[in-house]
């Protein structure tokens, strides 16, 4: 009986490797987010044209704040939507 | 002096010679105001990525400018003003869009003389010259997309 009670797994248990996540404008040395370039600030939004958290990017917190600014810049000169369905 | 950039957008219900005229009553106001011209762009007719006024599409115009700080007050009252203007937007260039703005200005003004030339070249145009043109041209108008 004491036997029976030791798991058994038909296949083994894939652990996650957390790939580490990172701001790439510091890995690549960028400084400035360019806000008329819509197909680059296109990679910090959503679906919907909601910018993307920290969260899932990775990106630092100073560049989150300079994504952010550039993409509201980009949507005041109609270059992104405010809203919309199904950008990509 | 800052040095400054700026976006605006004009109705596309101008003609060609309105919009240019339009744009050249800008400059010159920018000019007369004592600022200094460092570089001006003309994305042309593009799409809007939403509706303003009713109007789907517009002429994009962008300068490049040292200025005092007087003057941007000046220009966007005309700005507002000015019934063709349906959109404009005014951004002082800090240290690092001061570098970057450089080296766009490079790559742009790179791309246009390398296409000058070719076609300077072989006015009469062999076909294939002519093709490599146009993609130069296609590639430049990627970079502005």
């Amino acid at each position: 009986m004491a036997k029976q009670t030791e798991i058994r797994y038909l296949t083994p248990l894939s652990v996650d490797v957390k790939k580490k996540k990172y701001c790439r404008f510091k890995k690549n040395g960028i400084k400035y987010i360019d806000y008329k370039d819509p197909e680059f600030l296109k990679k910090f939004l959503n679906e919907q044209g909601k910018i993307l958290p920290r969260r899932i990017t990775g990106t630092s917190l100073k560049f989150q704040r300079r994504i952010a600014q550039a993409v509201k810049r980009a949507r005041h000169i109609a270059l992104l939507p405010y809203v919309t369905d199904l950008m990509k | 002096m800052n040095n400054y950039e700026t976006v605006f957008i004009l109705t596309p219900v101008l003609s060609d010679a309105q919009m240019k005229e339009a744009v050249e009553k800008f400059k010159t106001l920018l000019t007369d105001q004592g600022a200094e011209m460092v570089n001006e762009e003309d994305w042309g007719l593009r799409k809007l990525a939403y509706p303003i006024d009713k109007k789907t599409t517009g002429f994009y115009t962008f300068l490049e400018f040292n200025a005092d700080p007087s003057v941007i007050e000046k220009l966007e009252v005309n700005f507002r003003r000015d019934e063709r203007v349906i959109r404009f937007l005014t951004v002082r260039q800090d240290k690092f869009a001061l570098e970057y703005a450089e080296k766009r200005r490079n790559n742009r003004g790179g791309k246009r003389q390398e296409a000058q030339a070719a076609a300077a070249d072989a006015p009469k145009a062999v076909k294939k010259e002519k093709a490599e043109v146009v993609e130069a041209e296609v590639e430049s108008k990627e970079k502005e997309d």
